[in-house]
């Protein structure tokens, strides 16, 4: 069996280059990596692509690598009313951004993981999303092409995780990281628990092992705000 | 700017509930659609859907039976109601945008004649603004009411020929429900159903940026 489950959060980030691109799970203050974004923060990382639906909250998920300086460019939905860092950064053109349609970001990310080279949509149209895509009608809709989202690494937080990589979520805890987890190179899931390969029952896993490169235990961080 | 009584929020949210059909699955958004599941009548059950892959939830959780893994879309803790489920934040879009969610309800900075809805940016506001789950939303709900002031605090009219705030979606608005009236957007303008107590069609026009048209007999907003 490969082996998955790192010793601690330090070593499973050690190669994490500067100028990644990562996907970072989590919405609404649940279901975010925190202690792998810490440890990529501690390994001083710069120049970073951050996918990730919001900004942090602030010095809490993404807001601690913004305060640092460490991200360079967001794709990201609702960067949120409480990522003080960012809309900081942001201002002193320090960092750019993206925006995208909260599902669109879903299905760049799904088109990525499933192989697929973009997709038209009728999100969007005749709104600054549109400026610059290609516009088609299909089936007399006004439709624009949206290109996938790839990423080197993405960091999902999971509840359960077996040694060979099986997930399972919490409530609605769950958000993004299944997506983020099929659409990177290389996927490194925060865990609350570890147990033997054959104790999760196979109906109730969420993320199939095959998209889990790395996994790391960790009690999970919440912040408030 | 006739200084007569206008609906609360909490009133427009209680005319916004009367349109949820028994048995819907409903998004509510930021603002005064949030007010709605406050106000269902009685003897309805809706299933609520949330962005971040929750459909039924109920009410909010009250103090000590919170769990932060099971937050609404604006961070809250909900509760749930028997049927409900988990899913990934990719399905609970796939709901918003193919067409699966019976009625969704946003708030709105504009409307256009059109039905267009300009929603999630005031130009010229601080920071960078955020989409969030609207633009799916609006593209894809089967019905799609907004909730919203008829005018701005200034008292400029949201109803507009064309919107010139950053929009949200194109023609994606059936009804539009304000503190002054009922509004079907339709193909041949502005059909206003009800209005407030104490208003005349007359004035609430002078407060639209649109021509309003009616369709027969315009009843007064009921909302208890």
């Amino acid at each position: 069996m490969r082996r998955k489950v790192f010793a601690n959060l330090d070593e499973v980030v050690a190669d994490i280059p500067d100028g990644a691109r990562i996907m970072f799970g989590g919405f609404g203050g649940a279901g975010f990596p925190n202690n792998l974004i810490r440890a990529l923060a501690r390994k001083g990382v710069r120049n970073i692509t951050a996918i990730s639906n919001n900004c942090g909250t602030g010095e809490g998920e993404l807001g601690l690598m913004f305060k640092n300086n460490q991200i360079r460019h967001v794709i990201a939905s609702f960067p949120g009313p409480h990522a003080k860092y960012f809309q900081e950064r942001y201002a002193a053109k320090e960092v750019t951004l993206e925006l995208v349609p909260q599902g669109i970001l879903c299905e760049r990310m799904r088109a990525a993981a499933a192989g697929l080279q973009g997709f038209y949509t009728t999100v969007g149209v005749g709104t600054e999303v549109a400026d610059g895509k290609e516009e088609r009608v299909l089936s007399d809709k006004r439709c624009i092409l949206e290109m996938p989202i790839h990423a080197d690494f993405a960091f999902i937080k999971a509840q359960k995780a077996d040694e060979l990589g099986n997930l399972t979520y919490r409530l609605a805890a769950r958000n993004f990281n299944p997506i983020m987890a099929m659409a990177a190179k290389t996927t490194i899931a925060e865990v609350e628990e570890i147990v033997p390969v054959g104790s999760i029952d196979p109906e109730h896993v969420i993320t199939p092992a095959i998209f889990v490169h790395r996994i790391v235990q960790a009690k999970g961080l919440r912040y408030a705000g | 700017m006739p200084d007569k009584p206008r609906l609360t929020r909490e009133q427009i949210a209680q005319r916004a509930a009367m349109e949820l059909p028994d048995g819907a699955y409903v998004n509510l958004g930021w603002g005064i659609p949030n007010l709605i599941a406050d106000y269902l009548p009685k003897g309805i059950t809706v299933y609520f859907h949330s962005e971040n892959g929750i459909l039924g939830m109920g009410r909010r959780a009250q103090a000590g039976e919170e769990d932060f893994d099971q937050v609404d879309a604006m961070k809250v803790p909900v509760t749930l109601i028997p049927g409900a489920s988990f899913f990934h934040q990719a399905d609970a879009h796939l709901m918003t945008r193919g067409g699966h969610l019976d009625v969704a309800v946003l708030g709105g900075f504009q409307v256009s004649e059109k039905g267009d809805l300009a929603n999630w940016k005031i130009p010229g506001a601080k920071g960078s603004g955020g989409i969030g789950g609207a633009m799916d939303i609006a593209a894809g709900a089967q019905k799609l009411i907004v909730c919203m002031e008829h005018t701005t605090k200034e008292g400029a009219p949201k109803i507009v020929k064309q919107c010139t705030y950053p929009l949200t979606g194109l023609a994606c608005v059936d009804t539009i429900i304000t503190d002054l009236a009922v509004i079907d957007v339709k193909p041949e303008g502005l059909a206003v159903r009800e209005i407030a107590p104490g208003w005349t069609l007359e004035e609430i026009q002078e407060l639209t940026g649109a021509p309003l048209i009616t369709n027969g007999r315009v009843s007064e907003m009921n909302f208890v």
